[in-house]
């Protein structure tokens, strides 16, 4: 007897998600007011898209910003996922569980003390910092994402497939490539999309390990904010939200039709 | 309102045919016009969507007795158990407990507990706070909860395990935990749903007298739920064999294997070989069948049988057929020539099919009493399969 | 049986010890060492040209200065206490909104569920800076809050730039990371326990508290110890919805390492604030640990 959900729950639903979604919403709307005020609606105006395509500044930092975070997803993906197998099918090696810490560590640990302590790192080896030291620092902290996201997958993934495939003569990497790493796909996917968003979002490690010639939109974005309401601002939000959620359509109907191809084989 | 249909009443002529079946009871209440049911269910339609998985279903289930539910997967059986817990509305007529009407009731005020099929223990309570949980809902005191759980523990033999959590438990233990949980609170009803189907053969035949025994110590009514028909024979007093949403068949285990009142019931309940026959002539008590196979015919007893020229169904046991190696008497009646097409040997019992000249496949089982044996049967072997004549059901459904 | 793949943890185990184990030595030394007037470098330096020598006088010259000052100033102390008492103030309000939202999708149906599952994570693949921001609009005295106040006659309130605010961003920003784990106990919850409840007499309102909530816990635990401390170290949201008064330790360490350029007493800060976490992050990691055990 699965009970629907009471009006509770459905007041509790819709509260939460107005809450959530409250914000968003207004930052789309205010992003096509002609009005500087977000209480005044001057009509709808695109003059705040216009004014942002026209700032070179805010481009280029999306440019850096997008180039960082390409880049660190991937190599944090591959890391992430070579991190969750050595954790999933490793066995009990020597210093797994100093190698576990290092790996989960970073989900909890507070942005500030990741920024200041790889801007040490960073400083003492003598890097230049800019595009390179953030991509490392995001690289840091995205490949415990992935390694969450892979691991829960492989622990479901059955490993008497792997073992079938080496009884039918695959060595043990051509068994990982070609039957665990087919089926554990969407999963790595998924860590790669989460490590990029990470990346394309933060903040504080980037303002950290940035240098001159290096700053990314949300430093850009970050240093507008504080000088007072810009609804230019409003406009990049509503662009990176519609982006997103043509990303979001995009995979979950991918999915289905994977999901519906599966079906029919 | 529509009454299931009963097995027909067996008819007791003197000297042949006295009883059906090889068991003797005296627990008959349901013959009984005095009897008063513990529950009734009275024309109950339960639908999901458009299709009705319980579909106007009347029955009566009287105290003490041991009832069983026995059907496919998706019968309906599960359903009409669920609408007497109070986990399934009902759409149409009523359910009565001790002569009260349970509509409204909600699950935790019915007097009925349920031993779930996937047994549903707590797994954040060990196992006698599992066993305490339903007392606890009623009051009782702590020292009378505390007596209760022991004397639960003691009937199941679970004493050492009363600290374990569930998952410290074999398949077995669980299945007991969730019985004394499900009788801790002297239910007027216990309701079991599968309750041996996640346990393996050899422990499934020890708990089900195990159940038996704990029924008559308890004398509580059991309703149980099955799709095993072996489980349903055992143990129940009255089988009621369920199908799209109906009960097709009432009886006690016997009246439903040996007087099965259609094909269904007939070949749900163990093997059975069909012939589909026209009625020639009836010769009270006797009725002439036509078949192509069998030179003379078949005779048999007349019971329910229809006019000549009716289509029927003979339903013969495998167990109830002879097999020769040897041609009967040229006069011999029942008798069918085929060949030895295949042969299973189980150890008590040996299965031989057999072709018959126009294809048909006809089961016999030998019993194996016997060590030694002069002529064994095998492979191509011409046979001749025979049976008495009361030894086949006429069935028109 | 395969070979154990333990050689997988090679390339990513050399990464994290470099990139995010060694750099808190770095922290560590820093915070003992006294700030210099140039930045970098730092007093003291290792004089590697004076052998085992230079070692020794590296460490006699670290001291604790840095930590002295830290306790000795009120306004650090301050500002630790009330990180602490906005993260825990903002968990327990997380737990409040979200406990209802994960058990409400808990029992929608599974397609109603993977929709709102989907809407929850959401917001989190949209800019965490402009969903702070945005609140600015709402919360400043000619904001959105205010309008509609006003429409209702009541006194408009002055929320921005409050205490009020930076919890109400916290919450906001956190609820997802609650709504998560709640969501991903409360669904696994096997459905039969509760009707086994209810048949053995519990009314649904008592089966909540005998049977749902306790096997939360794990998804509560998990929930709260995920906004409790990123919370503590929060940087974004008291920098852009506090006022003076809505001192965070996370914007501390911001305020000290590019305001005031002391970058061993930012490290100083950084260390104590490591330490303060360094239970409750244990206590994450086991938690974690043990759900993918049992995942398995």
């Amino acid at each position: 007897m699965r009970r629907g959900p009471s009006w509770f729950n459905l007041v509790s639903l819709t509260l939460g998600f107005a809450f959530l979604y409250l914000p968003i919403v207004l930052l789309v709307i205010w992003s096509f007011n002609a009005s500087r005020l977000v209480t005044v609606w001057g009509g709808f105006s695109t003059r705040w898209y216009v004014a942002l395509l026209q700032d070179s500044q805010l481009l280029d930092a999306a440019w850096v910003t997008l180039r960082i975070a390409l880049m660190s997803a991937t190599v944090a993906t591959v890391l992430g996922s070579l991190a969750a197998v050595a954790l999933v099918r490793g066995g009990r090696f020597r210093g797994r569980t100093l190698f576990s810490g290092m790996v989960y560590a970073p989900l909890v640990m507070p942005e500030v003390i990741m920024g200041l302590s790889l801007l040490l790192l960073f400083v003492a080896m003598r890097f230049d910092r800019g595009f390179w030291t953030v991509m490392l620092a995001h690289t840091t902290f995205t490949l415990s994402y992935v390694a969450v996201v892979v691991h829960s997958r492989l622990v479901t993934f059955d490993k008497s497939l792997e073992e079938a495939a080496q009884d039918l003569g695959c060595t043990p990497a051509q068994s990982f490539l070609k039957v665990t790493l087919p089926n554990i796909f969407p999963a790595v996917l998924a860590g790669w999309m989460l490590a990029l968003t990470l990346s394309l979002d933060d903040l504080v490690i980037a303002s950290f390990t940035s240098g001159p010639g290096a700053t990314t939109l949300p430093m850009r974005i970050y240093s507008q904010v504080r000088l007072g309401v810009t609804p230019e601002i409003n406009a990049v939000c509503t662009i990176l939200i519609a982006i997103v959620a043509t990303g979001v359509i995009i995979f979950s109907v991918a999915q289905k039709w994977s999901a519906a191809g599966v079906a029919k084989t | 309102m529509s009454r299931p249909p009963v097995s027909r009443p067996v008819r007791s002529e003197a000297g042949r045919r006295p009883n059906i079946g090889a068991v003797r009871s005296s627990f008959a209440p349901w013959n009984d016009p005095d009897a008063t049911p513990l529950v009734r269910f009275e024309s109950v339609t339960k639908r999901f969507g458009d299709h009705a998985a319980v579909d106007d279903v009347s029955l009566d289930i009287y105290p003490g007795e041991f009832f069983a539910l026995l059907g496919p997967s998706g019968c309906g059986k599960t359903t009409l158990m669920r609408m007497l817990a109070g986990f399934e509305t009902l759409d149409a007529g009523r359910i009565t407990l001790a002569g009260e009407d349970l509509a409204g009731a909600p699950p935790h005020k019915r007097p009925v507990n349920m031993m779930f099929q996937s047994y549903a223990l707590f797994p954040h309570l060990n196992v006698e706070q599992n066993i305490a949980f339903g007392l606890k809902q009623e009051g009782m005191g702590k020292k009378d909860i505390a007596a209760r759980v022991a004397e639960m523990l003691a009937l199941v033999k679970l004493d050492a395990f009363a600290k374990r959590k569930p998952d410290q438990l074999s398949g077995g233990q669980k299945q007991r935990v969730a019985l004394a949980r499900a009788i801790a609170r002297k239910p007027r009803m216990l309701l079991l749903d599968e309750p041996l189907g996640a346990l393996d053969k050899k422990l499934r035949e020890e708990t089900q007298f195990e159940l038996m025994d704990l029924q008559a110590e308890l004398g509580v009514t059991f309703l149980i739920v099955t799709h095993d028909q072996e489980e349903a024979m055992v143990m129940a007093d009255r089988i009621a064999v369920m199908r799209e949403g109906k009960i097709v068949q009432i009886g006690r285990p016997e009246e439903v294997y040996e007087a099965p009142n259609s094909r269904y019931v007939a070949e749900f309940l163990g093997d059975v070989n069909l012939f589909e026959t026209t009625v020639e002539a009836i010769e009270h008590p006797m009725a002439h069948l036509d078949l192509a196979e069998a030179q003379a015919g078949f005779y048999v007893l007349d019971d329910d049988c229809p006019g000549p020229g009716s289509t029927v169904w003979l339903a013969v046991r495998p167990e109830k057929m002879r097999i020769s190696l040897d041609p009967p008497a040229a006069d011999a009646r029942n008798v069918l020539a085929g060949e030895i097409w295949d042969i299973g040997y189980t150890g008590d019992w040996t299965n031989y099919i057999v072709e018959l000249p126009g294809g048909k496949l006809v089961r016999v089982a030998r019993a194996n009493s016997r060590r030694f044996v002069d002529r064994p049967i095998g492979w191509d072997d011409k046979v001749w399969v025979s049976f008495d004549p009361d030894a086949g059901v006429v069935l028109t459904a | 049986m395969s070979r154990p793949r333990s050689r997988a943890a090679i390339l990513p185990g050399l990464w994290l010890a470099i990139l995010f184990a060694f750099p808190f030595l770095l922290v560590l030394r820093l915070s003992l060492s006294d700030t210099a007037l140039a930045i970098p470098p730092y007093a003291p330096q290792i004089d590697w040209s004076r052998g085992l020598d230079g070692l020794k006088a590296f460490f006699a010259a670290l001291d604790f200065e840095m930590y002295r000052r830290l306790g000795s100033d009120r306004l650090y102390f301050d500002a630790f206490i009330s990180s602490l008492q906005f993260a825990a103030m903002g968990t327990v309000l997380a737990l409040l909104v979200g406990y209802p939202m994960a058990y409400g999708m808990a029992r929608c149906r599974p397609g109603t569920r993977n929709i709102l599952l989907m809407l929850v994570i959401l917001p989190f693949w949209t800019s965490f800076l402009i969903r702070v921001y945005a609140w600015v609009g709402i919360l400043k005295p000619q904001g959105l809050l205010n309008a509609f106040l006003g429409l209702l006659h009541i006194p408009p309130v002055d929320l921005l730039y409050t205490p009020a605010a930076v919890q109400i961003g916290l919450v906001y920003s956190y609820l997802p990371f609650m709504v998560l784990p709640l969501y991903a106990a409360l669904e696994r919850l096997d459905q039969t326990l509760l009707e086994a409840a209810a048949d053995l007499g519990s009314p649904p309102w008592k089966s909540f508290w005998q049977v749902t909530w306790p096997l939360s816990i794990p998804g509560v635990i998990a929930g709260c110890l995920l906004c409790f401390i990123p919370m503590v170290g929060e940087f974004v949201i008291p920098d852009l919805l506090g006022g003076p008064g809505s001192l965070m330790i996370g914007r501390s360490i911001w305020m000290e390492f590019f305001a005031n350029r002391n970058w061993p007493f930012a490290s100083a800060v950084a260390i104590v604030l490591l330490v303060t976490l360094i239970a409750p992050i244990l206590l994450y990691q086991r938690q974690q640990a043990k759900a993918l055990e049992a995942g398995r």
